[in-house]
């Protein structure tokens, strides 16, 4: 089966028409001209999706500080947390169908987490025992991804594939602002929109990279409008408005997987903590920035509105809170035991079979296994 | 039915264009994508009539950009396909660089086997067109520094058909470099009884000799053949291997050759200084130090940025050059 017999196919286009004309009316691609929110709206709110965010939005605030914990008690060898960027992290997971695939940065180990990853897979890559601890396919969750921006032209290519081969898959990646400067974000998603692929880009805007804030990084109005360019549509959200976050996504899946093409989302949030728990901010921010934030806290605003509604209330945020003391505990336990390590293994999976100077390497590493061991 | 007689001159180019096409033929997840590879065929045509036959999904013309070219197909493996990439010259494909070392280089390795990367990357590579500036890069020992990837290149018309057809069997990538001055090299071929399916890592002698070993690849194959014929009015009798395979390196065939001539000279069109003939120099050294009569030897591109085209001649290893190297294996030490 072709693309073109396809439901949805008309709007599929793998090659451009014979004779390209500029488009003459950008408009229905441009941004939402302020971020879009759904909390204290008075839009009116699915409940049980409301307690499943809120539930994972504390779940994961407690994943991040014990993560961070960790890195402290020597048990993890990094960890850039996304505290702050729950509402992000979380609604991306759940904006996805068991069969689509997501494509998370190194700060996106909650997301993984909330799509439901074991934490100590997830963690694997930032404890360092190896890069990727869990089957991709399995989880359908591509390797978190160091390398700035490169996973993008992945989830491209992934949601092409799935599309060729008429499956309805979506692929949603994950980058921050400094991604966006990347060479590989602007080529990913130029072949989004040109293949039309069923693929969903969203920035989590959290302030930095790095260092770095957003005016050195770039001078569009706002990075979703970068879509305009592409021929996608851009849309701009409030990043800590779990709600918010959730609905533009899931309408973002909903728009690619009917064969609508891709779209580019900028959520709009804050990085509480530093880059990694290597990083000093206070090098580049001051804390009253940091403080003017705490009072958008995505959980904090989710957790205010709910109460103010009658959806939650005081047994909620302490069943709530105890899920996520439990998880952090049997966290605690996993990480503490050391992991089994094998150094063999470094041979093992560099080809399907390895070549003649591979076995020499890996008989000398034996060799020496077997000294020390004497 | 078709029958050894049935064969005809058939270039390089063909019988890679072949390979893709009976490879897509067989199995519907091997697609194959880059610049103009669709409607135009390729700027070296080796992609003709692939879209034509197969459908533009399965031949895709790309936006011009190799990063995304070959990320994209790291995602349409991820997936299950069998993605066949063109990069258009050698120096085009750096843009990919980080695509193919940080990923798919790395992919099988970091998931513990989970997912492997069954991507071919082909690049046309290498001198002696008269291309200008950017189109005759000799790019192999980056591709070549990098653990997980397997180098290719072939120099005949029929090894051209069976790596490839390898390559694109192969469950790990292959960086599969086609030496550009080799597409309208000829022979008598017939593709419906093409050579067998060569496989990756062995590489062939293709003229036996007694007095020195050639070892080379790709571009300088013809060279060396050349060279071991003019080098009988010396009184030489040279052996010439062809490597075909880069990555992984024959070391068996290579030094089997060496150990019965006692004497070695590498060959290839890449810059000397951190190129491949350093690494093969040393690998026989290490493995056949006591059958040498003389130091192992390179004749090398020279370590210089690939020179402009009507300048390109004095930059190429050609046939004087290699017969000078071979006068300087001590050949005085046998009387």
């Amino acid at each position: 089966m072709t693309v073109q017999e396809l439901p949805g196919a008309a709007a599929y286009r793998p090659t451009p028409p014979p004779a390209w004309r500029p488009r003459t009316d950008p408009a229905p691609l441009l941004p939402d001209p302020e971020p879009h929110r759904v909390l204290g709206t008075g839009a009116e709110l699915d409940r049980a999706l409301m307690l499943k965010l809120y539930a994972e939005l504390v779940r994961g605030r407690r994943f991040n500080a014990q993560a961070t914990a960790l890195t402290k008690q020597g048990r993890l060898a990094v960890y850039p947390s996304s505290t702050g960027q729950e509402a992000c992290e979380v609604a991306a997971a759940l904006a996805l169908e068991e069969r689509d695939w997501l494509f998370p940065s190194y700060r996106d180990t909650l997301a993984a987490v909330a799509r439901g990853l074991d934490p100590v897979q997830a963690l694997t890559l930032l404890r360092g025992d190896w890069h990727t601890g869990y089957d991709p396919r399995e989880h359908r969750i591509a390797p978190l991804c160091t390398p700035l921006a490169t996973q993008l032209p992945h989830a491209v290519g992934l949601a092409h594939a799935a599309r060729l081969k008429g499956d309805d898959v979506v692929a949603l990646a994950l980058v921050g602002d400094g991604g966006t400067s990347e060479g590989d974000f602007h080529e990913a998603l130029n072949f989004a929109a040109v293949w039309q692929a069923p693929v969903v880009f969203l920035v989590q805007n959290n302030g930095f990279a790095i260092s770095v804030p957003l005016a050195k990084q770039t001078a569009a109005p706002s990075l979703a409008h970068k879509a305009v360019g592409y021929g996608m549509p851009g849309r701009l959200v409030d990043g800590n408005d779990a709600p918010a976050v959730h609905q533009v996504l899931s309408e973002a899946v909903a728009r690619a997987r009917r064969g609508g093409g891709p779209t580019l989302i900028e959520a709009v949030t804050y990085r509480m903590e530093a880059h990694t728990n290597a990083d000093d901010a206070t090098r580049y921010r001051g804390s009253a920035e940091v403080d003017a934030w705490r009072d958008h806290d995505p959980i904090r605003i989710l957790e205010g509105e709910l109460t103010a509604r009658g959806i939650l209330d005081e047994d909620g945020i302490r069943a709530a809170a105890e899920a996520a003391e439990t998880m952090a505990a049997a966290l605690r336990d996993q990480m503490n035991a050391d992991p089994v390590l094998d150094p063999m293994d470094l041979f093992a999976e560099v080809y399907a079979e390895k070549n003649g100077q591979l076995r020499e390497q890996a008989a000398q590493l034996r060799a020496e296994l077997e000294a020390e061991a004497r | 039915m078709a029958t050894a007689t049935d064969k005809k001159p058939a270039t390089m180019a063909q019988a890679l264009q072949r390979a893709m096409r009976d490879a897509m033929a067989e199995d519907p997840t091997v697609h194959v994508l880059g610049e103009d590879v669709g409607t135009l065929g390729g700027v070296f045509r080796v992609t003709d009539g692939l879209a034509k036959e197969f459908g533009e999904d399965r031949c895709t013309d790309t936006p011009l950009a190799e990063a995304g070219i070959l990320g994209t197909a790291v995602g349409m493996a991820m997936y299950g396909l069998r993605p066949v990439v063109e990069m258009q010259f050698d120096a085009f494909a750096y843009p990919a660089f980080e695509q193919l070392i940080s990923h798919v280089a790395k992919m099988r390795n970091r998931t513990r086997g989970a997912m492997a990367m069954p991507i071919v990357v082909r690049v046309p590579y290498g001198g002696g067109i008269g291309g200008v500036e950017h189109h005759s890069d000799s790019s192999e020992a980056y591709y070549m520094a990098t653990p997980g990837l397997q180098v290719v290149t072939p120099a005949t018309v029929e090894d051209a058909y069976g790596l490839l057809r390898a390559a694109i069997a192969s469950d790990d990538p292959v960086v599969f470099l086609e030496p550009k001055r080799l597409y309208w090299s000829k022979s008598d071929w017939s593709p419906e009884a093409p050579a067998a399916v060569e496989p990756i890592g062995k590489a062939v002698v293709r003229r036996s000799g007694r007095s020195a070993t050639l070892i080379t690849y790709g571009p300088s194959v013809p060279v060396c053949m050349e060279a071991a014929e003019a080098a009988r009015e010396e009184g030489w009798d040279l052996e010439v291997v062809d490597l075909r395979s880069l990555v992984p390196f024959d070391d068996e065939t290579v030094c089997a050759s060496v150990r019965r001539t006692g004497r070695a000279v590498v060959v290839h069109e890449s810059a000397g200084f951190g190129g491949p003939g350093g690494e093969m120099a040393a690998r026989i050294t290490e493995r056949c130090f006591h059958h040498l009569e003389a130091p192992v030897l390179r004749v090398a591109g020279f370590d210089i940025p690939y020179p402009p085209p009507m300048l390109e001649k004095h930059h190429l290893p050609g046939v004087d050059r290699v017969l000078d190297a071979v006068a300087r294996l001590q050949w005085e030490a046998e009387h």
